[in-house]
């Protein structure tokens, strides 16, 4: 048996509790996913299959749940997300050409997180900021009226937290 | 002005005299920095020992969002824009403690030239009728504000005076129509709800908006959850139902704060929950947020989401209103929509139809966006005209270029070129030349 190492024991323990307040309860898969999601990042197999488990759901449509709906990620995410706007809005203000800007600074394409870096860059729809449009969203931060002049800071910020 | 403005206005009159801070807390503002400019608040009051007397509340977004981050400082209602952390300080060691009002932190009218103090002043709010938003930005979202306000007041009179059925009599009678994007009338859909057969049923409020450029509903959730919620009591006392739902997108985290905290205070006093005010009806409410996919918004996918099956819609009919959540008959309804029910009831359906065009009466908000001077919340009576709201209210384009085309949001948005631009919006005249606009984006 493999040891396992104090923080993934917590996550375990903590999935375990959530798990028994939803089980047997209608109507409780993407609650519980999502609560899953928050505690390990991101949805690997074994939670999953945990998930399916516990609340007597088959994997299979456990898996075209997770697959319907694009806040779950069944891969590792990136330490820093960050996701240009592209909403009507934010694309008028040059969201598209902050968008390279920004893939030339980190050097990775849309949903291509380069393995090694600590950023990884998606974009978005509309994420209601459109009066301080453009926009780039960093976890749950929104950060506004962006400009290809103030990304280098931010990205060093992001290096140093 | 119609009546029911005019009875709101009475009801702004604020007997406080004390000095009151609001800093807007709504995404824009939050996106350039309010928080810092919040903090330099809290710690020069401190510093100056002036923090015990003088409350500091963030609120939902003010309207105006090209100005923030902006504050208000009551009681005189001034608003300063733009501002910066050390501008807060400013603001403490002037206005709040030698009570000079900081004229270079207000806002000038880059027309005229003339310096706007307050809300009402300014063009941007001047043009606008705020009914439904008539709390957002003025007050916090805590239930002792709204109460204030006379928040639950209507709720009080359904359950005290009306008959679930004279409730929906009054829906009808106001002409509300859906603001979802469907346009369907509010009331008719009650009374469906209602009839429909069955001991058990539910009311869904759908938060989860997912038009581009469209967020009222956020910040009324923001702004305003109290009203909301009120709005779907009243909808459980009158179609017979004793649960609820908020279904709210997952990318609206603060919402769902809000939301939660509007539920728990609203329990507390005994507004939710079993025997609500003494009456014998019990409601009670519960969120579940959704997982991005923007198809959730249609009822029928929502549906299937809080079922925690993949959101996939289903044929109608059966509606919802027939055969919903657990094939239970469901009311869903709009979060705009429901947060026009508490006004309905306390003004009466007369004053409601005095505003807008006969066949789709009341006001919608907007939230306009792009190359436009003033970006931000709106809200204007049905069957205005664009050219008004880009203009009179957003105060034009930039550089006073000439007015192009503009898009609108919602299932039944579309492109408006200019000539189309002096045509007004309504619910119903989708079928015609000039398009829906129930849903509000607008960029
Ligand atoms: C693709 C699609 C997306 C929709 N998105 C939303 C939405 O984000 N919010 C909403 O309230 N209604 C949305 N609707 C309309 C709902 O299906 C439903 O008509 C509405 O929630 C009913 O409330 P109302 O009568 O108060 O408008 C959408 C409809 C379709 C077809
Ligand atoms: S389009 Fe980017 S925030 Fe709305
Ligand atoms: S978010 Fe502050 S004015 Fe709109």
């Amino acid at each position: 048996m493999a040891v396992k190492t104090d923080p993934e024991q917590k996550q375990e323990q903590r999935l375990e509790r959530a798990l028994r307040k939803y089980k047997g309860k209608p109507g409780v898969l993407i609650a519980a996913l999502q609560e899953a999601q928050e505690i390990f990042g991101y949805l690997p197999r074994k939670v999953l299959i945990r998930v399916a488990n516990k609340l007597t759901i088959p994997l299979s449509e456990v898996y075209s749940v997770v697959s319907f709906y694009s806040f779950f990620s069944t891969v590792p995410t990136a330490r820093h997300r960050l996701e240009v706007c592209l909403g009507t809005a934010c694309y008028v203000q040059g969201a598209e050409t902050l968008l390279r800007d920004l893939q030339d600074l980190c050097g990775t394409g849309p949903g291509k997180s380069a393995a090694e870096s600590p950023f990884s860059i998606t974009t978005t729809r509309c994420v209601g900021a459109c009066g301080a449009a453009p926009i780039v969203k960093i976890g749950e931060e929104l950060h506004g009226e962006m400009t290809a002049e103030k990304l280098p800071r931010l990205l060093e910020e992001l290096e140093k937290q | 002005m119609s009546t029911l403005v005019k009875e709101l206005a009475r009801e702004r009159v604020r007997p406080e005299t004390d000095h009151r801070l609001l800093v807007c807390g709504g995404i824009p503002c939050r996106s350039k920095g309010c928080r810092e400019v919040k903090e330099a608040l809290c710690d020069e009051l401190q510093k100056r020992g002036i923090a015990g007397g003088i409350p500091v509340e963030v609120v939902g977004c003010i309207g105006d969002c090209s100005l923030g981050p902006a504050l208000i400082v009551y009681p005189e209602g001034i608003i300063y824009q733009k501002l910066a952390p050390e501008d807060a300080r400013t603001i403490v060691r002037e206005h709040l403690i030698e009570g000079r009002i900081v004229e270079p932190l207000l806002h000038r009218d880059p027309r005229s030239s003339e310096i706007l103090r307050q809300r009402e002043a300014m063009p941007f709010y001047r043009g606008q009728t705020r009914l439904v938003l008539r709390n957002c930005g003025v007050i916090s979202a805590h239930i002792d504000d709204y109460l204030k306000y006379r928040g639950y007041a209507a709720l009080a009179l359904a359950l005290a005076e009306m008959s679930p059925q004279e409730v929906i009599g009054e829906v009808r009678s106001s002409g509300l129509r859906g603001r979802g994007g469907g346009g369907f009338p509010t009331g008719r859909k009650w009374a469906l709800a209602r009839e429909a057969p069955g001991d058990e049923k539910f009311v869904i409020c759908n938060a989860d908006e997912g038009d581009p450029g469209a967020f009222m509903d956020r910040n009324i959730l923001e702004g305003d959850p109290h009203s909301v919620i009120e709005g779907m009591i009243i909808a459980g006392y009158a179609t017979g139902a004793a649960r609820g739902y908020i279904y709210v997108r997952a990318e609206y985290p603060m919402a769902v704060h809000r939301c939660r905290e509007a539920i728990t205070q609203a329990r507390r006093k005994k507004l939710l929950g079993e025997n609500i005010l003494e009456t014998g009806f019990s409601f009670d409410l519960e969120i579940r947020t959704g997982a991005g996919a923007f198809v959730c918004g249609e009822e029928t996918a929502l549906i299937s989401s809080l079922h925690g099956t993949r959101g996939d819609p289903e044929p109608r009919p059966p509606f919802p209103a027939q055969k919903g959540l657990w094939g239970k008959p469901t009311l869903i309804n709009n979060v705009e929509t429901l947060a026009n029910i508490p006004l309905i009831i306390l003004h009466g359906a007369a004053r409601f139809t005095e505003l807008g065009p006969k066949g789709s009466p009341g006001t919608k908000v907007f939230a306009l966006a792009g190359k436009v001077r003033h970006t931000g919340l709106v809200e204007v009576p049905l069957g205005t005209t664009l050219r008004r709201v880009i203009f009179d209210i957003g105060g034009g384009i930039p550089g006073d270029k000439e007015f192009k085309a503009a898009q609108t949001g919602g299932p039944r948005g579309g492109a408006w070129a200019r000539s189309r631009s002096t045509g007004p919006w309504t619910t119903t005249a989708c079928a015609k030349p000039a398009r829906s606009s129930a849903r509000g984006g607008s960029s």
